[in-house]
């Protein structure tokens, strides 16, 4: 039987497909109807789990805390509820020190109708994530939902221990529509589909170091993915943060006059560049191993 | 307040901070004999990937000095920088290796003080002024999430409309006093009186090493700005250790 596609499951199939059978254990569940106290005010629906499932399951008979947001409820976006979740899961795991976080990004950054508690959210869940990190605890990300990974979901992913992206995985800060509405169209054409993957997608985040591991868009493969990660995952030591700073600086060097990431890819010894989006997962595995830019990836 | 006043401010006797392309850097020496690093993006300055790695060198600088100086972050940033260059080559990676940089060197000996005199937005904002301990802020800075025409381009709400509700819903709308509420901001300094005798007070509770408990979402339920937060996360957490 095939695995389910990533990109169209729901967060919950997500989690429950990729624990091992029955281990899922949710913390306020949607049966606590603990919803947004903002959304009302926009006469918004609001959805009994927030859009964020934290919880505790076995990967392969191992512990873990996972932690899921919902892409198709409000992008997946962090509001007051959703990102507190998420924090106090971490802060468990800091407090515990040895059972690692799996988080399933799906997001399109904070949720601007409650935008103060979301941006603040953030803040405390990255502080979160680099505490458990300081106490040993790998904190891991995945990333290939519908939402992409956007705004302060990617610099809490630029925070975890390691990451696995797929195709359809965005990583970005800004989004392509912020992009054209603050510079123009000729600095970032949002309809351009093309463009918009091949800038922000998860092939380009692979090819430059942006992320350790390139899942399939299958929950097999990412539940292969997340096991990986896990098990390689950076400790946060100044040394980490220093080859960190050396990647990230060799990064401009080698690539900051690129004006487009097929130029990127070219100077990395692609033969036929153009022909990188069109690839399919196993070729493209096979052509990023040989030009991939950094093979260990401080984070 | 401009830059140079309130370093003049902090630093009567002088200081070594020099402003490079919109970032600061340096040292100074408080009068009370403590020395201070300081980092800095002034002039509303974006926040782009070159701008990130120049901050987060002299922060890993500032590390690796062997001193136990505590790191001053100032603040009058554009939100982060929005473009297809800085976007390509993973501008969340730079963002988030700064706030790493930040909260490392909060963990080991150098306590944090972000001060926000001007502007900041998004991105640009999680990085530098919400990756320190301590949050204060001068009157008249302006902390934003998103700008409005941006946020109606995403939310799909006319501006006009936006406009109106941030009169009334303080937990989506820009602006200082909005974000103090959330518990983001844990003072607003006095520009009348010595900024360095009103730092130096901050600084006597922060000192010792190791990070402390982050006590923003507290901040924010006593204030009223986030009713639910500190709740939920601490609910989260006592499951989360009674499941082990």
């Amino acid at each position: 039987m095939s695995s389910p596609s990533w990109f169209e499951a729901s967060a919950r199939q997500r989690v429950k497909e990729m624990l091992d059978q029955d281990s899922f254990v949710e913390f306020i569940g949607p049966e606590q109807r603990e919803t947004s106290p903002h959304l009302s005010l926009f006469d918004l629906p609001e959805q009994f789990d927030d859009g964020m499932i934290v919880g505790r399951g076995l990967l392969d008979g191992k512990p873990v805390f996972i932690a899921a947001q919902e892409g198709r409820f409000m992008g997946g976006a962090f509001g007051e509820v959703h990102g507190a979740k998420l924090t106090g899961l971490l802060r468990a795991a800091r407090d515990v020190g040895s059972i690692p976080v799996v988080i399933l990004f799906d997001t399109g950054g904070v949720r601007l109708q409650e935008a103060n508690a979301g941006e603040l959210a953030i803040a405390e869940i990255m502080r979160a994530v680099v505490e458990a990190r300081l106490a040993g605890v790998p904190v891991v990300g995945l990333v290939g939902g519908r939402a992409g990974c956007y705004g302060g979901g990617g610099l809490t992913a630029g925070s975890c221990s390691a990451l696995a992206v797929s195709e359809q995985g965005r990583i970005s800060v800004s989004g392509p529509e912020v992009i054209e509405t603050n510079r123009g169209v000729e600095e970032f054409d949002s309809k351009d589909r093309a463009l918009v993957w091949r800038t922000m997608g998860g092939k380009q985040r692979y090819l430059i170091g942006g992320a350790d591991v390139f899942a399939d868009d299958t929950v097999a493969s990412f539940r292969d993915a997340a096991r990986y990660v896990i098990e390689h995952a950076a400790a946060l030591d100044l040394d980490t943060l220093q080859a960190e700073q050396v990647r990230l600086e060799q990064r401009i060097e080698r690539f900051g006059a690129c004006a487009d990431a097929i130029d990127i890819w070219r100077s990395m010894g692609a033969a036929d560049p153009q022909s990188l989006p069109g690839m399919a997962f196993e070729d493209f595995v096979a052509l990023a191993d040989g030009l991939k830019e950094t093979r260990h990836v401080a984070r | 307040m401009l830059l140079a006043d309130i370093l003049a401010s902090l630093f009567p006797g002088g200081h070594e901070v020099i402003v490079q392309g919109g970032l600061a850097s340096g040292r100074g020496t408080l009068p009370s004999g403590s020395q201070l690093a300081v980092i800095g993006v002034d002039g509303r300055l974006p926040v782009g990937i070159d701008e990130a790695a120049r901050l987060a060198r002299h922060v890993l600088d500032v590390t690796t000095s062997g001193s136990n100086d505590p790191i001053l972050v100032l603040v009058d940033s554009d939100s982060q920088r929005m473009s297809k260059r800085d976007e390509m080559l993973g501008l969340s990676e730079y963002l988030a290796h700064l706030a790493k940089c930040l909260i490392h060197a909060d963990a080991h000996g150098h306590p944090t003080i972000g001060l926000l005199y001007g502007h900041t937005a998004a991105g640009a904002f999680i990085a530098t002024a919400l990756a320190t301990r301590v949050l204060l802020a001068l009157p008249g800075a302006e902390p934003a999430v998103m700008d409005l025409p941006s946020m109606s381009r995403v939310t799909k709400l006319p501006i006009e409309v936006l406009q109106e509700k941030a009169k009334s819903t303080p937990v989506f709308a820009p602006g200082l006093d909005n974000l103090a509420q959330t518990g983001g901001v844990a003072a607003v300094l006095d520009p009348t009186r010595s900024l360095a005798d009103q730092l130096e007070a901050v600084l006597t509770t922060v000192a010792g090493t190791g990070l402390q408990a982050d006590t923003r979402d507290q901040l924010g339920k006593q204030r009223q700005g986030r009713p639910k937060a500190a709740d939920i996360a601490e609910r989260v957490r006592e499951l989360a250790l009674a499941s082990v």
